[in-house]
């Protein structure tokens, strides 16, 4: 009871800021909501006895990820330029496409089902279990992750950095 | 107890969230913050199924997703600062010497 | 527990060519910083180098099959097949770049390296045995194509390129992995092998199963630049640097057709019948788009790209078709596409000199006067791009109609030729252009041994193939029946 509770009252905070993230007009005010959101996300993993990736949700993308948006935001005094549209002329219609898409997507998951609905649920936090598989059963996709870092460093600086040449 | 088709709605509404920002923005920084909710989407289901599955593939597919929405983001923000500097402009409608 | 070198050697094996590519694009980057933008086209020659020892480990890996490293990795005369495409694609690019970035004063062997990274992304996703291992090489292909579409850092046409391919790719792998998601949660595994495993005795009414496919669907159409999901690529086209466009509008796009073929018509074959209706709608978008689009066009990179699309929904049609005869017909279809598109864009690189931009169709007013050579090899290309007899392209389009009107789709296979009878008018109206006017201004060509070995190889590739491609078509299918 109390875990339904508690659920509800993270998917509550999740889509009002996810909304709020999308519609306000200064980015700025975008990432601190975005960062409300990755703050309950990483509350729902906590609820499904994934306090790992809740901490790497926090330290990664809170951490990380938002302050680097945060900093060009920043950096190109892109807050400022507030005056124009915020979105696009077409909106209401995507926003009426969107609904569709959710009431779509809400119907056929409660139409269909997931084999192992109500199964006996794991209630160990697996870390350990996690690091092993990881290093084994994943060693190749993890090798490509550090490549595609590489490549994320490489292509940023080249672009970025001021160099006359 | 918590129902597993809870989750799969929340991520359902995320997701739509992103895609209806995706679509509609024109600042191209909540574009991608709309992209980043539509990959946490994906993440809530995957955690909640490898949770009610028993089987940790799926966690091990949400450290890799992180993994690249970093990359991802170095390089966006890269060609944003970029576009800034000899464009002007953060708005993707406004990118329009080549016809959309 | 300790494991001797020589053991771990040995366990890599599988995935030395990705090894010796990675190692190579390494190696660039390190020489590249003593070098100090000095000497960049030697790097080009060196990360050739690479390619060759990669592309003969893959062959001599020909004997090698099955699933490595639980599972993530395969290695099947499928996956062997389309990294020899590849290698091609990659060698080609890397030629054809070369005299290209001394021209646009690029000085940079990161050029070279993202293009190294990219193909083991390509290698990666043509061998993945596993959704994760499908996704990650999928990113490291398209994160290393993005920085090299805004490779030109101070040209804001290429900045623009490489921000909405990013945009366009990050939005489609948004929707790809909700649709992993969906795929995981029914199937409980992420190996494909499982997920298949699953499928032959899961309910396949499940409305949650058709909405994961389709998510995939549609992130894949992104991938391959199908229609309504290309809304960009003709910009992505037009901005980027030639020598990358080139790339992108093979490399790319063959490997999403690897993924589709191996995801489509092997993991979720028994949901065939649904696949088949879908994909044969977004093929007739497809072709009619690309091909009524590329009429209208006055840039020669923006026709290529509606050209592209064009392509992209021919060789849907064989993914429709499904069943071994259409599986082979695509990746004989992508092989000879990847080749033609490639010698395309050499000729349209040659062009390109300081002080003139080369791009508009116009251009290429009065080559056929100035420069026979270069004008008969874009005859040959543009020739064998509609499809006309003897060249590639017609045996590709033929085997891919013959295909569908084996699977019972008639009907698809007519919708086909009759498209590529339009796009024989924007095809033959740069030939036209080229022989029956008078040069506007007198101009000389670029040349460099690179770019004369790249249209020697690819003009070679399109006429052998055109007049005897049973080889190569063996080839697929052999490939194709391990899959199936």
């Amino acid at each position: 009871m109390i875990n339904q509770i508690v659920f509800l009252y993270f998917a509550a905070v999740i889509v009002l800021s996810a909304v709020l993230t999308i519609t306000r007009r200064n980015p700025v005010h975008s990432v601190l909501f975005m960062l409300l959101l990755f703050f309950h996300i990483a509350g729902v993993f906590v609820l499904l006895n994934a306090e790992f990736l809740a901490a790497v949700q926090l330290i990664v993308y809170a951490g990380a990820i938002l302050i680097l948006y945060l900093f060009v935001v920043m950096l190109l005094n892109v807050d400022r330029e507030s005056k124009s549209d915020r979105a696009n002329r077409f909106w209401p219609w995507i926003v009426a496409f969107g609904l569709v898409i959710f009431a779509e997507i809400g119907l056929l998951v409660a139409r269909g089902s997931f084999p192992l609905e109500g199964g006996q649920i794991m209630n160990k936090t697996g870390i350990k279990e996690l690091g092993i598989d990881l290093y084994t059963k994943y060693l190749v996709p993890f090798e490509i992750a550090s490549v595609i870092l590489l490549v994320g460093l490489v292509g940023a600086v080249m672009l970025a950095k001021k160099k006359n040449d | 107890m918590i129902p597993l088709s809870w989750y799969v709605l929340l991520s359902a509404a995320l997701f739509t969230i992103g895609v209806v920002g995706v679509l509609t923005r024109r600042n191209v920084f909540i574009i991608l913050m709309s992209i980043e909710l539509m990959l946490n989407a994906a993440n809530i289901n995957l955690v909640a199924f490898s949770h009610y599955l028993q089987n940790l593939t799926g966690q091990i597919f949400v450290i890799f997703v992180i993994t690249v929405a970093a990359a991802e983001a170095a390089v966006a923000l890269a060609l944003i600062i970029l576009l800034a500097r000899n464009r002007g402009t953060v708005y993707v409608d406004e990118f329009n010497i080549m016809k959309g | 527990m300790l494991t001797s070198v020589q053991e771990i050697l040995k366990q890599l094996v599988p995935i030395y060519p990705e090894f010796v590519l990675i190692a190579f694009a390494l190696s660039v980057l390190v020489v590249d910083m003593f070098l100090n933008g000095r000497y960049t086209h030697l790097l080009g020659w060196y990360s050739l180098i690479g390619i060759v020892i990669a592309a003969s480990m893959t062959i001599i890996l020909g004997g090698v099959q099955g699933a490595f490293f639980s599972g993530t990795v395969l290695l099947d005369p499928f996956s062997q097949f389309f990294k020899l495409v590849f290698y091609l694609a990659c060698g080609l690019g890397i030629l054809i770049a070369m005299k290209y970035l001394d021209i646009e004063d690029i000085h940079r062997g990161e050029y070279y390296a993202l293009m190294l990274f990219a193909t083991a992304g390509m290698m990666l996703m043509a061998s993945a045995g596993d959704l994760i291992t499908i996704y990650l090489g999928l990113e490291l292909m398209a994160l290393s194509i993005y920085v090299l579409a805004g490779f030109m850092r101070k040209d804001s046409r290429s900045n623009e390129a490489g921000i909405k391919y990013l945009l366009l790719g990050a939005f489609s792998s948004g929707i790809m992995l909700y649709g992993m998601s969906l795929l995981y949660g029914l199937a409980g595994t992420t190996n494909l092998d499982g997920i298949l495993a699953f499928l032959r005795t899961a309910d396949l009414k499940n409305p949650v199963l058709f909405l994961s496919m389709v998510m995939l669907m549609v992130s894949f159409g992104f991938k391959v630049a199908a229609v309504p999901f290309h809304m960009w690529v003709p910009d992505v086209y037009e901005g980027a640097p030639t020598s990358v466009t080139a790339f992108m509008s093979a490399g790319p796009k063959v490997a999403g057709f690897a993924v589709l073929l191996r995801v489509f018509t092997h993991t979720l074959d028994p949901l065939h019948a649904d696949i088949s209706l879908l994909l044969s709608g977004l093929a007739v978008l497809t072709m009619a788009v690309g091909n009524v689009m590329a009429l209208s066009q006055t840039n020669i990179k923006r026709m290529l790209a509606y050209s592209s699309i064009a392509h992209a929904g021919y060789a849907l049609v064989g993914v429709a078709a499904g069943g071994q005869e259409g599986a082979a017909s695509v990746m004989l279809y992508v092989l000879i596409y990847a080749v033609m598109n490639m010698g395309a864009f050499g000729v349209v690189i040659m062009l390109r000199k300081a002080g003139m931009r080369g791009e508009e169709i116009s251009d290429f007013a009065g080559l056929g006067k100035t420069n026979k050579t270069a004008a008969f090899l874009m005859l040959i290309f543009l020739f064998s791009l509609t499809g006309i007899p003897p060249m590639a392209g017609f045996v590709g389009k033929f085997y891919i109609f013959k295909s569908a009107v084996q699977a019972g789709m008639i009907w698809l296979a007519i919708v086909g030729v009759l498209f590529s009878a339009i796009s024989a008018y924007f095809y033959l109206r740069v030939i036209m252009l080229m022989y029956m006017y008078d040069p506007k201004e007198e101009f000389g060509l670029v040349q460099s041994p690179a770019l004369a070995l790249a249209l020697a190889i690819s003009v070679t590739a399109v006429i052998v193939i055109g007049v005897y491609p049973t080889p190569v078509l063996e080839f697929a299918r052999a490939s194709v029946a391990g899959l199936l």
